[in-house]
């Protein structure tokens, strides 16, 4: 029986029987949740940037301080728990299973200063008068555009809230993986997770904080 | 199982009744349980569409289950906003793929199951709850919503001060949706991580047979697209929610009374909705597309011609996809040099659609033809493509558009290339599939009369309203006499309700079919049509885990038909070459 012309196509990689990627199909598949995800968080901040570029009387109101230096603060506590977690992915390949479980929950534990401190933020903003409908603002002599709040809160709440999903992941992965029930790859796929929702806030916190600061002075 | 690298653990079949036909891990009992969503959402959408026809030829006509048995002209939004929501997200979204797809690929490829059996069903009853949450918006106070499947902003925004419906019951809307792109994204993943990671032994890509290459491509479009629309919902909610403005413009006047909004976009919302809408409508038809050339291959007992260029223009028509959203907008206000771009970018298309169309007549041209009920629906559908896809050519032209948009001639033309053809698709599966899904043939002299009745019935359904359209009826109005000019239309429609009244009824003759076949058809056999691909080498039922963990090893392309030499005019995929028979 001659092969037909559009067999040999494909590499070997391709061919079947073997995983092209040579890693396991759940960190492909948190591979393509991320990618699906990425296009998320872009639609969300595309939106910022189409409300914005349209407005005449978008606020600039951060000051240095308090709002650059807690933003800086929060900058310094998700890459610090990316540290923790890229160790505790190391730990669990060397099977050093106590040593990982620590790490994953200082992760979680960095993850949880973020969001409580985030939060903190939230309600300092809304004690001023900042809400996701209005605000104080005044720019041009006009109010400030409303959208300043909305595109505020919900960029950062939909991080806010992948920081929080993120925690509880972060949890039950070190807790099976405490007994046993995980392997190492689970690890490393939950890592992914948590240094993309990092990789995230490095784009809001110049897009929202910093774009933001105040430039007179 | 050595041979595969993937990560599935198998086990054995589930023990209990709900383990195993409700909360199933098995891809074969989740796909039919997305069929049987498909079919339920089906019924209910052409029940509406039914109310739709008979509204407008007899306005005044008394229906059960409106106020006063009367249609109103906002009971007419719900019913046509309804009716494309149900149709667009739960049947040609969901069965093609979700459905069919689930059932079949993890078999065409030689795989036990799908890659993440528990992703699979959570997605499964996510798109369940969508479903609920959608039907469950028609019973909330002030009823289902009035904005039609594409909640255009800022109607949809701005809350139930616009309308009736746009209450409760849009935000069930978007929470429904938000919902479906959920569950779409995570049958997207495991589709994309099925086919990448879990091919047999020997199935290199370019053996996939082209429903593999439809639903993997499909898939991509999926993971790129819902993750766009899910941020959409997300900004909608908010907007509905939390009183921000993205899609609300400063002192819109509704109803009399001036917003407290200002800054947002209503042309942001149409921007969002369709960079996912138009990819939507591939991922209703591609799934179709591979089916189709499926189809026609096996009876034309020749194979696919041009299967390369079958699979680089499924792939350039995905890539094109997502840049072509502007042309739905078109009269939304666009800079002429943009509309240009994407008139331009919308007429490529038509380049591999084309590619694809000839294809397939030349897969058709020299075979022998078995006129099978799944033949005549799959020439159906090209028939259905190539005369969609015409009048697509016309609305691609930004001048022409301006003139036909939001006219009937739109619904004539996207009801025939994505409505129909993928419904023509879904019933070519059926009656293709059904011997390998339940164990029986289905009626071929029933699924004759219902192909004939169906397309017959189509065309008399939806050709006459390219010719409303082109002469002014509006979409969406609910009264034809309320103007002036399009009372004179009154016989088209009229001829349109009948003909798609006498269409409706055909369909029951499928039920029929569907339903005694599962249980009284003529028994079938292993691989009743004489197919190549792997899931006619399984036995019928399909054991638990495919293949009963003897993993096929494919030796050759999917569509090795009437190949010179050979004793039989069909080569299975998983036949080894010292087992083929020699002819003579």
């Amino acid at each position: 029986m001659a092969e037909s012309h559009i067999d040999a196509v494909a590499g070997a990689a391709w061919d079947g029987g073997v995983a092209p990627f040579a890693t396991n199909t759940k960190k492909l598949g948190m591979w393509l949740f991320l990618l699906s995800d990425s296009l998320t968080f872009s639609t969300a901040i595309l939106a910022y940037a189409y409300v914005r570029l349209s407005s005449s009387n978008w606020p600039r109101p951060f000051e240095f301080s308090p709002a650059v230096i807690n933003a800086t603060f929060l900058t310094f506590i998700l890459l610090s728990s990316s540290l923790t977690m890229v160790l505790a992915v190391a730990a669990a390949h060397r099977d050093e299973v106590r040593k990982a479980v620590i790490y994953i929950l200082l992760t979680a534990v960095g993850g949880i200063l973020f969001v409580v401190l985030h939060l903190m933020e939230w309600f300092r903003l809304f004690a001023e008068g900042v809400t996701p409908w209005s605000n104080h603002y005044v720019v041009n002599g006009q109010p400030g555009d409303p959208l300043f709040g909305g595109t505020f809160f919900g960029l950062t709440g939909l991080h806010m809230l992948h920081v929080s999903i993120g925690v509880i992941y972060l949890c039950i992965i070190s807790y099976g993986f405490g007994r046993r029930k995980f392997n190492a790859d689970h690890v490393e796929v939950s890592g992914l997770y948590w240094h993309f929702v990092d990789l995230v806030w490095m784009f809001i916190f110049p897009m929202v904080y910093l774009m933001s600061v105040s430039l007179k002075g | 199982m050595s041979a595969h690298a993937g990560s599935i653990h198998h086990s054995e079949a589930p023990k209990g009744w709900i383990r195993h036909y409700i909360f199933s891990l098995d891809h074969k009992i989740i796909g039919t349980q997305y069929i049987l969503l498909g079919l339920s959402a089906v019924t209910i959408g052409v029940i509406l569409s039914l109310i739709v026809r008979l509204h407008l030829v007899w306005p005044n006509l008394h229906i059960w289950g409106f106020a006063n048995g009367i249609v109103s002209p906002e009971d007419y939004l719900r019913v046509i906003t309804m009716h494309g929501t149900l149709m667009v997200f739960f049947v040609l979204t969901t069965v093609p793929q979700s459905g069919f797809g689930n059932y079949f690929l993890p078999i065409q490829i030689g795989a036990p199951d799908m890659a993440f059996p528990t992703i699979n069903m959570l997605s499964f009853w996510t798109t369940f709850l969508a479903l609920i949450v959608l039907l469950a918006s028609a019973f909330v106070p002030g009823g289902a919503t009035i904005s039609g499947w594409t909640s255009y902003a800022p109607l949809s925004a701005v809350g139930e001060i616009a309308g009736p419906g746009l209450g409760l019951g849009q935000t069930l809307w978007v929470v429904s949706i938000a919902l479906f792109c959920g569950g779409s994204l995570m049958s997207a993943i495991n589709f994309l991580g099925t086919t990448i990671d879990l091919r047999t032994k020997g199935l290199s890509l370019m053996r996939m047979p082209l429903t593999v290459w439809g639903w993997f491509i499909t898939a991509c479009l999926a993971l790129l697209a819902f993750g766009v629309l899910l941020a959409a919902c997300i900004l909608l909610l908010l907007d509905r929610l939390a009183q921000t403005s993205f899609f609300i413009p400063a002192d819109l006047s509704v109803s009399g009374v001036v917003l407290h909004h200002a800054g947002g976009s209503p042309l942001l919302w149409q921007h969002l909705f369709w960079f996912f809408g138009h990819p939507e409508v591939y991922i209703a038809i591609l799934p179709a597309m591979g089916i189709i050339s499926h189809v026609l291959s096996t009876f034309s007992r020749k194979p696919v011609f041009g299967y390369k260029a079958m699979v680089y223009s499924l792939t350039a028509i995905g890539f094109l996809s997502f840049t072509v959203w502007g042309h739905h907008m078109f009269i939304s206000g666009m800079n002429p040099y943009s509309a240009l771009a994407f008139s331009i970018l919308t007429l490529v298309i038509g380049v591999p659609s084309a590619i694809k169309t000839f294809n397939w007549l030349g897969t058709l041209w020299g075979g022998r033809i078995h006129f099978t009920a799944a033949m005549l629906f799959a020439i159906g559908f090209v028939s259905l493509f190539v005369t969609g896809g015409l009048s697509g050519i016309f609305l691609a032209q930004p001048a022409l558009d301006l003139y036909l948009h939001d006219t009937s001639y739109v619904i004539g033309h996207f009801h025939l290339i994505m409505g129909v053809a993928a419904i023509f698709a879904m019933f070519a599966a059926s009656y293709y599939w059904f011997p390998k899904m339940f164990g029986h043939m289905m009626n071929e002299t029933l699924g004759k009369i219902h192909f004939w009745f169906t397309f017959i019935g189509v065309y008399c359904i939806f050709m006459p309203m390219h010719y409303l359209g082109y002469v002014g009826e509006a979409r969406r109005y609910a009264s034809t006499e309320s103007v002036n000019y399009m009372i004179a239309l009154h016989p088209v429609n009229m001829f349109i309700s009948f003909s798609a009244f006498v269409t409706m009824s055909a369909q029951l003759l499928f039920y029929f079919n569907f339903f005694w076949s599962i249980k009284h058809g003529k028994p079938a056999e292993r691989n009743p049509w004489h197919g190549t691909t792997l899931e006619w080498s399984v036995s019928t039922p399909v054991p638990h885990d495919n293949f009963a963990g003897d993993y096929p090893t494919v030796y050759r392309g999917p569509y090795e038909y009437s190949v010179p030499g050979a004793a039989d005019d069909f080569i299975p995929q998983h036949l080894a070459p010292e087992q083929v028979a020699k002819a003579g």
